[in-house]
């Protein structure tokens, strides 16, 4: 049906004389429906069934909140640092020759090939008392492992590559005559930074970071094993709904469920306007 | 790259040896830590009881089953979000309809969505209670806490790699080969292989690593469906948790730097199909040059 009507929909100027459409789109429209939206309605229809005082009691109880909290919070400071980290690594991979450059290049994907619950017990074991970092931090006085610290590290581990990957290709993009007529003007190198680079920088930074803000919300693996799991302190979003479904209180897991799931996806709606948005615009300009 | 490509003697950012060895020893500094460190505590841990009983660790039923069962789900899922990955990215790249571009936010919702959620959507529609799950548990089926729901939720939640590394390449290709080998009279299947596929090889293959590495190592979501039983519904990742959380932690290490060797072998086959590229890339560039002059 929907096949059917978007290729009478074809705009004219296009002729159609590629052959696949009512297959690939028919593939994909029943792939989508059977393997997202179908699972989706089940969770709009346990929300509903429970009716709006149980949900609201449920999604605003105290411990709860505290967990939207930690998460928020945790997430928003790991992909800040991220936003740093990132946009250092891009430079220094896309700017400077160097032994190793390769390597380093590859190493950048690690937290995306690596489990996430490896990462987790590896962060938790470098990060506790008697590990190695845990060590040093705790002759320091600090304490990570099985803090909201420990929930910050193990977000920023796993969402480095993101800022790197937007970032990187727009910086080999960048034309050098602006930055070259700066620097032979006189100007400082971070004032040409400041005026010529980052401007065309930062729309791809900003999606970087909130690609990184995103997926640090839903992270999980990583997080639990390190994080301490304390009930109002260290307990993230993700873990109340798994502490939902283990006492078998389906109605709250779904009612928790549904605020992270409009949550993501009003972000992720947002983030697709903006990128579309600043595409559009950097094309407009050359 | 870019660095040579400008090879003017023109000053850049960022060029004065002192900032360029500040900035590379910050980036190695910081990567160290962050990265390196942990990457070879996995293998310091999974031998810090020797080589005897790393290899005994890895050997035990429980993790023998757990490996068999990982590597089931993934060679069940990486094909079927294969063919779904190149149909999606065909539509939405060689033809234009209304909904295209929803269409292909639908497709980021695995990436934005937590596995966790991800694991409850399957559970709630899939589980004895649900409206699908019911009508299964009265015809006896079970999917939920059984291998077919830890494939299900990993077909989900990589879904969009194959698709994500070809619609750019695809897009930026255009249509132009291909029209003209339907001008030219081929049938849509030769197209595909001859025209298509060697344009897109590569990203192809490395969509399925991508996807192969997640699903191999997906934890939220499985953890959701699997129900956790030793030896017949856990997964390689779910074996690490259940290891760890027993003070079995050297056990559980060993376990984890096989993820982790699976892992590092994304990361060199992903070199490797860029040097290919760049090469491939080069030479085209140089075989141009020979022909202009």
């Amino acid at each position: 049906m929907a096949t059917h009507l978007s290729a009478a929909a074809t705009r004219p100027r296009h002729k159609r004389v590629l052959p696949g459409l009512s297959l690939s789109l028919g593939t994909s429209l029943l792939f989508i429906s059977l393997i997202l939206l179908l699972p989706m309605s089940g969770l709009v229809m346990q929300s509903v069934d429970m009716g709006w005082d149980r949900y609201w009691q449920v999604i605003s109880d105290e411990r709860v909140v505290a967990s939207y909290k930690v998460t928020l919070w945790a997430a928003l400071i790991a992909s800040i640092f991220n936003g740093f980290f990132g946009l250092l690594l891009a430079w220094v991979l896309v700017r400077y020759e160097f032994p190793g450059r390769r390597i380093l290049d590859a190493l950048v994907d690690l937290p995306f090939a690596l489990p996430t619950a490896v990462a987790g017990i590896t962060l938790a074991t470098l990060y506790a008392q008697n590990g190695w970092y845990g060590e040093i931090l705790e002759s320091l006085g600090l304490k990570v492992a099985y803090t909201p610290w420990g929930i910050v590290l193990a977000m920023a581990f796993t969402s480095i590559p993101f800022v790197v990957r937007t970032v990187q290709p727009v910086l080999e993009e960048l034309s050098p005559e602006e930055e070259e007529a700066g620097m032979t003007l006189g100007a400082s190198d971070w004032s040409v930074f400041r005026r010529v680079i980052f401007p065309a920088l930062w729309p791809a930074l900003m999606t970087g970071i909130a690609l990184s803000f995103t997926r640090s919300l839903g992270e999980f693996g990583a997080v639990i094993f390190i994080a301490g799991n304390m009930p109002y302190v260290s307990e993230i979003t993700s873990l109340m709904i798994f502490v939902s479904l283990q006492e078998f209180d389906f109605p709250a897991a779904s009612a928790i469920a549904s605020v992270v799931l409009i949550a993501s996806l009003i972000l992720l709606f947002a983030i697709n306007i903006w990128q579309a948005r600043y595409l559009r615009r950097l094309h407009g300009r050359s | 790259m870019s660095s040579s490509k400008h090879s003017s003697s023109q000053l850049r950012v960022g060029d004065s040896p002192l900032v360029k060895w500040l900035l590379i020893g910050l980036t190695l500094f910081l990567t160290a830590i962050l990265l390196v460190v942990p990457l070879i505590a996995i293998f310091q841990q999974a031998f810090v009881e020797g080589a005897a009983h790393y290899f005994n660790s890895l050997i035990e039923a429980d993790t023998l089953h757990a490996i068999g069962l990982t590597l089931v789900v993934a060679a069940l899922t990486v094909p079927i979000n294969l063919v779904f990955g190149v149909m999606l990215a065909w539509a939405v790249t060689r033809f234009e309809f209304p909904g295209r571009k929803i269409l292909m936010t639908l497709m980021d919702i695995p990436f934005a969505v937590s596995p966790v959620v991800a694991g409850l959507l399957y559970l709630l529609l899939y589980g004895n209670n649900g409206w699908i799950g019911s009508w299964l548990y009265d015809h006896d089926i079970q999917l939920m806490f059984a291998w077919p729901g830890i494939v299900m939720v990993t077909v989900f939640v990589t879904c969009p790699f194959v698709a994500r590394e070809l619609i750019p390449l695809m897009q930026q290709q255009g249509r132009e080969d291909e029209e003209a080998a339907v001008i030219l009279g081929a049938s849509g299947w030769q197209l595909f292989r001859r025209v298509t596929l060697p344009n897109i090889k590569w990203a192809l293959i490395y969509g399925v690593i991508l996807t192969n590495a997640r699903a191999v190592g997906e934890f939220g979501a499985v953890s959701v469906v699997s129900g956790n039983i030793r030896g017949e519904t856990n997964t390689l990742p779910l074996h690490v948790q259940l290891q760890y959380e027993d003070y079995q932690a050297a056990a559980a290490f060993a376990s984890a730097s096989l993820l982790a060797m699976i892992a590092l072998l994304t990361l060199l086959l992903k070199a490797f199909i860029e040097w290919r590229q760049e090469r491939s890339l080069k030479i085209e560039a140089e075989k141009e040059r020979q022909v202009t002059q």
